[in-house]
């Protein structure tokens, strides 16, 4: 067929591609397997494994480049920290670190990710079988079925899953970074004392003392020493976390920030200390108003819908930003095999485009990564610096 | 729709790596570095003060000095003028001193010539007697018959030498 003669060039073409690629840029790397295709074979694929359908990381034939799956893949968290994968005889050899998978069922269970073989194998453990399904572990019986309906909601039970993924070793690894950092500035200002910092210290002290004498200090009011700690630690977080989901290899290159449940987490910080903090004209701003009883039915559903919808536009604004300028990126470089598909000349075109277009757009995250630190830290100051003001003119009754 | 959705297990990590992240950072790491922030904010601004207080304790300085130096140029002419003055009247008081003691020396001198003139006159007397009396001796040895003559004589040598007298005095 001469178009399987195209599509073996272009399966050159991209196997070439996709080795400089994942010199440069790990995190956009899960379309590896797709990218390698035959469409002849998907079919036989699918019938053959229905349970490993769609999983990114399966060996085997690859299916056609699938861009929003592969984008999706990408953002989502995983098991296994893929690296790359590469091809023989047609067929595709994922290249993943294995993480723990630490499962809570009755007892704990803990093995490598590596003996889900990419989904491919129920993995036994303390007598219960377990089976990788789509990014999710799910209990099955010895043959590893997984019941799922027409939309492919799954009906198997699954077990808490508390494995160390790929965001949670992203986390642990950023922490303990962040560590090393501060613990280093704090041994330098205990080492030169109020003598003039060096190295890493005078680096972060700028940051240390714009966040705190610029953003922090002003927005939260007098009492701002006490929230120093937690908000420096929200900005530094983000921050740091957000630069490393921007360095592509292993063990960078991770959402993290751009994960709901993390942004979740920090948002549920400030939303508790906003409220343990607020003072009564906190509360009473809520719940007695400075309007006509009447109005009250009215304004105080608002004002705790307020509470609650300060912190959730937080968690949303942190994991959309960074979750769309991962998506942006990976974008641009599904562009090249989706035109590599179509003709090998154009594939070769838009990369250089894709590839200037990713630079602009990485050079753009590294400001947006800063910026969404600081705005969050900023609204949380905010936050926390109107419910603990005090206002004058109701002291005036006393 | 599952990327809004948080994992259970992702967030049961965050909540703890978070908690752990912060305890240790707020204990370990914010601690020294926010206390030797604010003591150096102390510092510089003590710094400042005192800066500015040694500055205006120069200004003062300064202006002290220009009064001392004032003052002492004002005591230098005071002692200058004093000194001037002292000096003409010592020159003065000698003059007028030195005239007195002049006048008064004449005044003793022309006293001592008047009475050393006084005495050599009434000495000059006796030896005129003396004289007028060996005169007369050898008038008398030499001619006693004109006495009469011989007394006018003597009358005359007396008078002229009167005259002569008066004529000293």
């Amino acid at each position: 067929m001469p178009e399987n003669k195209g599509l073996s060039t272009i399966k050159k073409l991209q196997n070439f591609t996709l080795i400089v690629i994942f010199a440069l840029f790990s995190p956009i790397n899960t379309f590896a397997n797709q990218a390698i295709s035959s469409s002849d074979t998907t079919h036989v694929e699918k019938t053959e494994h229905p349970a490993a359908h769609g999983e990114a990381h399966g060996h085997g034939e690859a299916e056609a480049f699938n861009p929003g799956k592969m984008i999706l893949d990408h953002v989502k968290d995983a098991h296994d920290w893929h690296i790359l994968d590469y091809t023989s005889n047609g067929v595709s050899h994922p290249v993943s670190v294995p993480l723990p998978v630490i499962l809570y069922d009755n007892g704990l269970h803990m093995f490598m990710s590596s003996k889900f073989e990419h989904g491919h194998a129920v993995v036994e453990s303390k007598g219960n079988y377990y089976k990788l399904h789509e990014g999710h572990i799910y209990k099955t019986e010895a043959d590893g079925h997984i019941e799922a309906d027409a939309k492919g909601v799954v009906s198997n039970a699954a077990p808490m899953d508390l494995s160390i993924t790929k965001n949670v070793f992203a986390l642990l690894f950023g922490a303990v970074i962040i560590l090393l950092i501060f613990l280093t500035v704090a041994k330098g200002y205990k080492k030169r004392g109020v003598g003039a910092p060096k190295g890493i210290q005078s680096l972060l002290e700028i940051l240390i003392v714009f966040m705190k004498d610029e953003v922090i200090k002003p927005s939260v009011g007098k009492h701002y020493a006490k929230f120093l700690p937690l908000l420096l630690t929200i900005f530094f977080f983000i921050f740091i976390n957000n630069l490393m989901g921007l360095i592509p290899l292993f063990p960078f290159g991770a959402n993290l920030t751009g994960n709901i449940a993390v942004t979740m987490i920090l948002a549920l910080f400030v939303f508790v200390v906003v409220n343990f903090s607020g003072n009564k004209h906190y509360w009473k701003h809520i719940f007695m108003p400075d309007v006509p009883v009447a109005l009250w039915i009215l304004l105080i559903p608002i004002e705790i819908l307020g509470v609650v919808l300060k912190p959730f536009v937080l968690m949303l604004r942190l994991f959309a930003n960074i979750t769309a300028g991962h998506i942006i990126i990976l974008g641009f470089f599904s562009l090249i095999f989706i035109f590599g598909q179509k003709n090998l000349v154009a594939g070769y075109g838009s990369a250089v485009f894709s590839v200037a277009f990713t630079l602009f757009m990485s050079v753009l995250e590294l400001l947006v990564a800063f910026l969404q630190a600081y705005v969050f830290t900023l609204l949380a100051s905010l936050y926390i610096g109107s419910a603990t003001e005090e206002h004058h003119h109701a002291e005036d009754h006393h | 729709m599952e990327l809004v959705l948080p994992g259970v297990g992702l967030t049961f990590w965050m909540l703890l790596v978070f908690s752990v992240l912060l305890f240790l950072l707020k204990k370990f790491a914010w601690k020294p570095i926010l206390t030797m922030l604010s003591e150096r904010e102390n510092s510089i601004e003590e710094a400042l003060k005192s800066a500015d207080q040694a500055r205006e304790q120069m200004a003062k300085l300064q202006s002290d000095n220009e009064a001392l130096y004032k003052q002492a140029r004002e005591e230098r002419d005071q002692i200058l003028k004093e000194a001037r003055e002292m000096k003409d009247s010592i020159i003065g008081e000698a003059k007028r001193s030195a005239e007195e003691e002049g006048k008064r020396m004449i005044m003793k001198a022309s006293e001592e010539i008047s009475k050393q003139k006084a005495v050599a006159i009434a000495e000059l007397k006796g030896q005129v007697a003396t004289l007028s009396v060996s005169i007369a001796e050898k008038l008398i040895n030499n001619q006693l018959s004109n006495s009469e003559e011989q007394q006018s004589i003597i009358a005359k040598q007396v008078n002229s030498l009167n005259n002569n007298q008066q004529a000293i005095a």
